[in-house]
């Protein structure tokens, strides 16, 4: 088995969870990374929209941005951004968003908007973009974001997209017509949504993680599950097709 | 029907302090030399409006002319932040930047209802999140047929809006295709618009799916080869990616990037 690093394991971790999965919304970054991933391996045909209007992308390489004349020259179509949202995301029609964030909380809420306060923050982020409506409309969603004390907060600075907000039934008293973030993907491990409470809950450890170290980069109580398992390592085809799109990725950026 | 005009008269004519401007183009054709061409002409206190405030908001906001940015997601795409945008926002240098952010569909929709001359249009995604309590373009509101609780976005009506076309024909109708962003609407939406394009040209001959903007409903037409850069045209060029990751690096010093203000836009001549 090849040597693999914890951002690699986590993308890895974020396209297994496209298995069979029929179309996806993606964001730009470790998203899109991941997605494209999937569409080389574990869900072939997966048909990738991006927010700039491209419906069924099939970049050869990672694009730099969710506008790149690849996504447009390969889609099966491309709509207006009003189009994209109105008439593909509202409605349900892309099965899985893919998000990123600044901070999560234990209902899988997001922050993307400010470190610190709104008026004065200390860091100010690029803000909403596509994701509230993303975590709102598709029936799953999947969270993919590197763990620490300062991104997996016990109360967000800034509350930009819905998980579950405080927990069971704030979906639907919100009007939320998708399920909800179904996974949260760390570079630590993996964790899923409690059947009852809805916190997010510690279900598997990447090889050479422990539940301790888990713990001290969680600004929460951490809730483990009973059946934690250990994340499968990545095989040496995952390992081969993610450095391919990575190095393609830069290679394309010397152009 | 729309006035050929050089991009300098184009923005003398049309584009005023305390103006609401949108520049749109969704990552392809974004209208980069206008945006250079009011620094140039030192507007102030206007009021910008982008979904995705890139670069070209960056330099605008970085050399005074804002006052107010209405947006949705500020950032430098696949590369990381904007810095002038967040030394306004963290330092208020030059100049404290008011804000009033959406997300892309609550402010592609409220271009929408303002092309359709409604007060507002109704999105799902803002319950529970903390953009209600920060704008003053949201609200609350009950659906009267089904009760359903959904967000009410106010219209958008900018004075001007800005936008990079492939193509116009010589009776002034514009053409743009691949990525269509929401330029239709925003044009639209606006009391006058300024359409930079790569190419003047007889008639349009082929008949590929695009955005046409009808020769009636376009104020100004400057032809600006290469306007867009460095995004690009589909068709004409390819977006300049070196261009976006250099950036990171010359905006993040306030020397550095008036350095490349004083040199790169001001002693650059007007186009045409």
């Amino acid at each position: 088995m090849s040597e693999f690093s914890t951002d690699e394991i986590m993308t890895i971790a974020a396209s297994r969870e496209l298995t069979g999965a029929r179309s996806c919304f993606v964001g730009i970054g470790l998203p899109s990374i991941a997605a494209n991933l999937a569409r080389s391996l574990h869900a072939p045909g997966l048909v990738l929209v991006y927010e700039s209007g491209t419906v069924g992308a099939k970049p050869t390489r990672l694009p730099l941005s969710i506008g790149d004349g690849e996504l447009a020259r390969t889609a099966d179509v491309v709509v207006s951004v009003p189009e994209i949202f109105n008439y593909w995301l509202q409605p349900g029609r892309i099965e899985v968003g893919m998000l990123g964030a600044a901070q999560v909380d234990r209902f899988a809420n997001l922050n993307t908007t400010v470190i610190g306060s709104y008026d004065h923050p200390k860091v100010r982020l690029p803000g909403a973009g596509g994701a509230p409506e993303i975590a709102s409309a598709c029936p799953r969603s999947i969270i993919v974001m590197r763990q620490s004390k300062r991104t997996f907060v016990d109360e967000l600075d800034y509350v930009t997209t819905i998980g579950f907000g405080n927990g069971a039934g704030a979906r639907s008293r919100l009007g939320m017509p998708g399920a909800g973030p179904r996974v949260l993907i760390s570079d630590l491990g993996i964790f899923r949504p409690d059947p009852l409470t809805f916190e997010m809950t510690l279900t598997a450890l990447h090889p050479g993680t422990s539940v301790d170290e888990v713990r001290d980069a969680t600004g929460w109580t951490l809730a483990v599950s009973d059946d934690l398992v250990e994340t499968p390592e990545p095989t040496d085809e995952e390992l081969v097709f993610l450095r391919r799109l990575h190095g393609a990725s830069s290679a394309a950026a010397k152009d | 029907m729309a006035e050929f005009l050089s991009l300098q008269s184009a923005i003398a004519t049309h584009v005023h302090d305390g103006d609401v401007v949108a520049l749109e183009g969704f990552t392809h054709l974004i209208p980069f030399a206008a945006g250079h061409e009011i620094i140039r002409q030192r507007r102030r206190d206007l009021t910008l409006v982008r979904l995705t405030p890139d670069l070209v908001c960056d330099q605008l906001i970085g050399a005074g002319c804002a006052r107010k940015l209405v947006f949705s997601w500020g950032g430098n795409p696949g590369v990381g932040s904007l810095h002038r945008f967040r030394d306004a926002v963290e330092h208020e240098w030059p100049r404290p930047l008011e804000l009033d952010e959406h997300t892309h569909a609550g402010l592609a929709n409220r271009f929408v209802a303002g092309a359709s001359n409604l007060p507002f249009a109704v999105v799902r995604a803002y319950a529970g999140t903390d953009a209600v309590a920060h704008s003053s373009t949201v609200a609350t509101i009950t659906c009267p047929f089904t009760g359903e609780i959904l967000a009410a976005v106010a219209a958008l009506r900018p004075d001007v809006t800005i936008i990079h076309a492939q193509q116009a024909d010589r009776a002034g109708n514009v053409r743009l295709w691949g990525i269509t962003g929401v330029q239709k609407e925003s044009v639209l939406a606006a009391s006058r618009s300024i359409v930079t394009v790569e190419e003047i040209v007889d008639a349009f001959h082929d008949d590929r799916n695009a955005v046409v903007l009808p020769s009636w409903t376009v104020t100004a037409i400057a032809h600006v080869p290469g306007g867009c850069y460095p995004s690009y045209a589909a068709g004409y060029s390819e977006r300049d990616n070196d261009y976006y990751e250099a950036w990171d690096d010359l905006s993040r010093d306030r020397a550095v990037f008036e350095d490349w203000l004083e040199h790169q836009v001001y002693e650059q001549g007007a186009v045409r």
